[in-house]
């Protein structure tokens, strides 16, 4: 089973810390030798991007950054067993941020990649 | 008990049981050298994980709850192991045979060598001693934390008889005296080889069942991908491993387009490509590049993964190097001679140069034993006969196959395909 991950959150004013990086990169190396991350990346500011929209048959355009308050931070691919065990991983990664970003506050969706094989 | 989030509790220990379990086991090992003993101690700290986390809640750093728990256990065994040795002595009894376990465990290395352990552990489990089912089964039990039951179902087997394997299988490790380390470096090619070998049996026990009736037998592939990534992360340096993972993905890739919606087998040149799994043929190419980049003489896995990656390339099959893929199945032919890579040959000749350079070679294999009851053989000269227009012979090597196939979706294909012939 094929899930995505997406981390929202707000920054605090303070910089992250390196042993928050730190700690990602070790828990990132872990599920890679565990055979079970696929892929992942971190995300620019959406100030960055674009947003590309259809509202009433018209397209429109619009340069970041968007107004939600939340960012998108990164996504991650897992391959797993079970959803719990994407929930796993996925707590493991929320902890580092309380655990070394005093003031972090954000999220991790994870939503299931459609599998045409699958059942 | 239904207690409310009891049910939620347990589905999440499972999920840590499922991460951690191997680490656990090897570690464990380790401490006790003993893999049936690891296994048993670990086992017994899910156990009291279950008892009293949908209670007590589950605890912040559940892998870490567990390996302490598990070690406590562990020490407590060599220490009674190491009494018991002493009383023995005391009444003067010869312990020669009895592995050393005196002293205390050094339990604090165990997080550091976590990795060293793991690879002990799939070397122990993918043993020569063992038999290549006894090995799979118990990799599939340490490695990939599955169930008796599980197994049983992946296999198609009974699940007595793979009790019995795995019990025998530690019998085994135990009477031998297999000892829990990395082998040589004189004694690794032929160790290495016996693992891999393990994991692409599992992963074409997954990848022969086309039919997904049962979920366990798909994800069998799922599982031999993840070990070969794991074994690919701890021997790095080691091209064969790369070169397995790079083929099993780019297999792997084309499983959503290797049956129709009804269920019906699709060959490789008639699937729609537009669904085949980009991602895994990205990480597959990649995982390729670092087997070649790793030099050496390539092996069998590596010139494999090299024709799966002719196919992943081409966006059509017009468009595949049908040359390069004639002249790899040379190369896997002289690593590893058979005359079944000798056909797939003839097939690759045949799109590259033409049906009747291809017809020539299989006509070479129609007096091969081993091939006697080989339903591809009269299957494929049915195709090549047919494409240079000689009708009567083609039909007759479709109704050849269609007699000899097990499989009723292939036999009622072949029959088609020799209707077909009959009627042009």
């Amino acid at each position: 089973m094929r899930y995505m991950m997406l981390l929202s959150g707000t920054n605090p004013a303070t910089p992250p810390p390196p042993e928050l990086f730190e700690a990602i990169m070790k828990l990132g190396g872990e599920a890679t030798e565990a055979g079970v991350l696929l892929d992942t990346a971190g995300l620019l500011p959406s100030a960055a991007g674009a947003r590309v929209a259809l509202d009433g048959g018209k397209v429109t355009v619009t340069d970041g950054p968007f107004t939600e308050s939340k960012e998108l931070i990164s996504y991650a691919l897992y391959e797993v067993r079970s959803k719990e065990e994407a929930v796993e991983w996925a707590a493991r990664f929320i902890k580092l941020h309380r655990d070394h970003w005093a003031g972090w506050t954000g999220s991790t969706d994870i939503l299931q990649v459609m599998d045409p094989a699958g059942p | 008990m239904t207690e409310p989030g009891y049910e939620a509790t347990r589905s999440a220990i499972e999920a840590v049981w499922r991460i951690e379990s191997p680490r656990l086991i090897a570690g464990l090992a380790r401490i006790t050298g003993d893999v049936g003993a690891a296994e048993e101690l670990a086992q017994d700290a899910l156990v009291i994980a279950l008892e009293q986390w949908p209670t007590q809640g589950v605890p912040d750093g559940p892998g870490a709850w567990l390996m302490a728990t598990a070690k406590h256990r562990a020490i407590d065994l060599v220490r009674r192991r190491a009494r018991y040795d002493q009383k023995l002595q005391e009444i003067g009894r010869d312990l020669e045979s009895r592995p050393e376990l005196s002293g205390e465990p050094d339990v604090d290395a165990m997080d550091d060598s976590i990795g060293d352990d793991l690879l002990r552990l799939i070397f122990i489990a993918c043993h020569p001693v063992l038999s290549p089912e006894a090995r799979a089964a118990l990799t599939l039990r340490l490695l990939c934390g599955l169930a008796t039951a599980e197994i049983a179902r992946a296999f198609l087997v009974p699940e007595p008889t793979v009790a019995q394997r795995i019990v025998r299988a530690r019998r085994t490790l135990a009477e031998r005296q297999v000892p829990f380390e990395i082998p040589a470096r004189t004694e690794l090619p032929g160790r290495l080889a016996s693992v891999l070998e393990v994991i692409y049996l599992v992963f074409n026990e997954g990848y022969a069942a086309t039919a997904g009736s049962d979920w366990m037998r798909p994800s069998l592939c799922a599982e031999a991908m993840r070990l070969g990534r794991i074994l690919a992360g701890l021997m790095a340096s080691e091209g064969e491993v790369h070169a397995l993972v790079a083929l099993m993905e780019l297999q792997s890739s084309r499983t959503g387009a290797r049956t129709d919606p009804a269920g019906e087998p699709v060959l490789l040149t008639d699937q729609d490509r537009g669904q085949w799994d980009r991602l895994l043929i990205r990480h597959g190419l990649r995982a390729l590049e670092r087997a070649r980049q790793l030099g050496g003489v390539p092996g069998p896995y590596e010139v494999q993964a090299e024709i799966a990656a002719c196919h992943a390339r081409a966006r059509s099959v017009q468009a595949t190097d049908w040359e390069r893929v004639a002249a790899l199945y040379v190369v896997l032919g002289y690593l590893t001679p058979s005359p079944v890579i000798e056909l797939n040959r003839a097939v690759a000749v045949a799109m590259a140069y033409g049906p009747d350079r291809g017809l020539a070679i299989a006509d070479t294999l129609t007096t091969q034993p081993a091939l006697a009851a080989y339903a591809q053989l009269p299957a494929v000269r049915g195709d090549l006969l047919a494409k240079l227009g000689r009708l009567d012979e083609a039909h007759a090597e479709f109704d050849r196959a269609a007699a000899l196939t097990s499989n009723e979706r292939e036999r009622a294909l072949f029959l088609a395909r020799a209707a077909a012939c009959a009627q042009a």
